[in-house]
């Protein structure tokens, strides 16, 4: 079998590339599930593909400020967790369901 | 050998997200997205960022995830109803994704200048030391500002969570 | 040689050495807890039930592998294999000894010296939640849920105290990687007090020595924090509808995340491969005289044995102490041996102390437990940083 054109290293492009992805697939995530908690679970991906994209820039600037920005992101996306899951709870206690649907008395 | 590993740990990071969106148990959605989560870490690893890709496994993957474990756990949330319309949707909207994939990748390929490649070991700098020095001396207000909003955030949880006293 | 088959070498030599312990553990801490209780332990199966791990390992490979019609097929089987992953690798980044030559190879005693060692560990058991956590939701059965969810929930909340018991001697050592922390263990006060981390100025890291050990219970499961498995608590707890290989595959990665931390505990605070005084007085011949003794006492008691099998295995027993006892006067063996010997005892004690105290010590309730945690052990803990912070700040 004749040898793949794989390059011996992965281009920076590569990690961009996927890091628009996964971001994608959040998005995709975020607009189309239905149950609270998957949706909570695509903001997360979402997160996790822009720590990969700065990490990716901090590579190419050789710095390690992307490294940090990317701490913070953690950061914040735990306390944001932990406060979006105790609502999430708080709203199931009320109206027993999980899907966003039917928390909707404020429509109409 | 990084090409490699690179494009083995992006396909298991690309094949759980995917699963994370099709899935219908919550459970498993959260299951992939650790899987998500350890293979971005290895990606770090080789972006030469060795502290993110331990801070990611134990905030991230070790905490955070486990956090949603456990609601999902104590909630007993059900499997998902899927709506039944909107087939046609999806026969005719992934091969678009991918052509609309495609088109960007190419036009970013075309349009930005060629990156150079990712070596590991070259980035010498994603050593708890160094970031040390950085984030202790750079960035020393948002770090205490974070703490203060880590602060916040706990005791909002409790607050929301809590029992009612009656 | 080439780096890799030097790798895979080492690998295989450590897990072989590895199970090995892992085996041989299970039959220390029978027999400990036994003659604690006034009784004697396995002594059917060979010598003084030293086969008994053997006959454990045929029994459970060979007992039936059930897979029960209402459990959640996928998580059932990925729940033993991530416990044991995730407790088993954790090997890779400790250090067993210096560095040693074995004819024209030069190689560490370690699988890999990661400069975010302890780092690496502390995520290794952060990640070892999720086997506990879903072989009790796999199981759908409300004990083995509960005992799953109050065990995922204790574990995490001593991994808290556990970190910032870690991060106060790397506050001292100054450094994440493995065996630089035992090299900034070496050297001598007064040139007689080792300079351990228990012993080292500016603050001797006594207290965070014990919240280590302490949170380190909880974070195995050990008694007296073993409610989530108890089994006159909850039925089995979390493995209760597991059998055969998977439970023990759970029941291994409870002995290696003991040896685990054990070992994280030796070289974060007892100093590792580091002897106890200095070479000057005499410290080469330590093992040497332990095991003379050892071999000497076995002798003695083959001449006047108890049972009667006891004439034939003793002396021998006692010829193969003494055998040891020799080997580690030649130079060149020495040199290999000797902090393996320091290191093992030192993880002996330790893994002793797990096995003295699962013998003597009720078990906490769950509130009584997570309140220690949280109530005594978390604040203890800050305030152990926070005083070694500002006395190194202030020299």
């Amino acid at each position: 079998m004749p040898p793949l054109p794989i390059p011996e290293a992965a281009p920076l492009s590569w990690y961009l590339i996927l890091s628009a992805v996964l971001f994608a697939l959040g998005v995709a995530g975020f607009l189309f599930r239905r149950n609270i908690i998957t949706v909570f679970m695509s903001i997360e991906l979402m997160l996790n593909a822009v720590n990969l994209s700065f990490v990716s820039f901090s590579y190419k600037l050789k710095q390690n400020d992307g490294h940090i920005f990317s701490f913070f992101v953690m950061v914040v996306a735990a306390a944001e967790a932990a406060v979006g899951l105790a609502i999430i709870l708080t709203v199931f206690k009320n109206r027993q369901t999980l899907e966003i649907d039917e928390v909707s008395s404020l429509k109409n | 050998m990084d090409a490699i590993l690179f494009l083995l740990f992006a396909a298991i990071a690309v094949v759980c997200a995917i699963n994370l969106v099709l899935q219908s148990h919550p459970i498993s959605s959260a299951l992939s997205l650790v899987g998500v989560m350890g293979s971005l870490a290895v990606l770090y690893l080789l972006l030469g960022g060795e502290f993110i890709a331990m801070a990611q496994l134990i905030v991230y993957a070790g905490a955070i995830m486990v956090l949603f474990i456990f609601v999902i756990m104590l909630l007993n949330a059900g499997t998902e109803l899927r709506s039944k319309r909107h087939l046609w949707g999806m026969y005719a909207g992934i091969p678009m994704l991918l052509a609309l994939v495609g088109v960007v990748a190419y036009i970013v390929r075309d349009v930005l200048p060629a990156s150079g490649a990712v070596v590991f070991g070259s980035f010498q700098h994603g050593n708890p030391e160094d970031i040390g020095k950085n984030l202790f001396v750079n960035y020393l207000l948002p770090f205490e500002v974070t703490s203060v909003l880590i602060l916040v955030a706990i005791i909002g949880a409790i607050v929301l969570a809590r029992k009612e006293v009656d | 040689m080439n780096f890799l088959v030097l790798s895979l070498i080492k690998a295989a030599v450590v897990a072989f050495v590895l199970m090995t312990t892992l085996a041989y553990l299970q039959w220390i801490e029978r027999k400990v807890i036994a003659h604690i209780q006034l009784r004697v332990g396995p002594r059917r199966v060979g010598p003084h039930g030293l086969l008994q791990p053997l006959a454990d390992v045929i029994k459970l490979l060979t007992k039936e592998d059930m897979l029960p019609s209402h459990v959640n097929k996928v998580f059932y089987f990925l729940a033993p294999f991530i416990a044991v992953f995730f407790a088993l690798i954790a090997i890779s980044v400790i250090p067993f000894g210096g560095e040693i030559s074995i004819g024209p190879i030069k190689t560490a005693m370690q699988l890999t010296d990661l400069n975010i060692g302890v780092l690496f560990i502390l995520g290794l058991s952060g990640m070892g939640v999720y086997g506990v956590a879903l072989a009790g939701w796999a199981s759908n059965n409300k004990y083995a849920l509960l005992g799953g969810l109050r065990s995922s929930a204790q574990m995490i909340s001593y991994e808290l105290p556990m970190a910032m018991a870690i991060a106060a001697p790397l506050l001292m050592l100054n450094t994440l990687s493995f065996r630089q922390l035992v090299d900034a263990q070496g050297g001598y006060y007064f040139g007689i007090i080792p300079r351990w981390a228990v012993f080292q100025g500016p603050f001797p890291q006594i207290i965070s020595f014990f919240l280590f050990v302490i949170a380190a219970f909880a974070e195995t499961n050990r008694v007296p924090f073993d409610l989530p498995e108890a089994e006159n608590e909850l039925v089995a707890g979390f493995h209760t509808e597991y059998s055969s290989m998977k439970f023990a595959a759970f029941f291994m990665a409870e002995y290696a995340n003991m040896v685990t931390v054990s070992c994280v505990a030796t070289l974060l605070f007892l100093g590792g491969w580091q002897p106890l005084f200095p070479a000057e007085y005499g410290s080469k011949f330590i093992p040497t005289l332990i095991f003379l003794l050892g071999g000497a006492i076995c002798l003695f008691h083959g001449f006047n044995p108890v049972r009667p099998l006891d004439r034939i295995t003793l002396p021998v027993a006692g010829i193969v102490f003494i055998g040891i006892g020799a080997a580690f006067l030649i130079p060149i063996v020495a040199t290999i041996l000797l902090p393996l010997f320091w290191f093992s005892a030192k993880v002996g004690v330790i893994l002793f102390l797990y096995i003295w105290i699962r013998g003597t010590l009720p078990r906490f309730r769950y509130d009584q437990l997570m309140n220690f945690a949280w109530t005594f052990m978390f604040p203890v803990a800050i305030a152990n940083l926070f005083i070694t912070g500002l006395l190194v700040a202030l020299t």
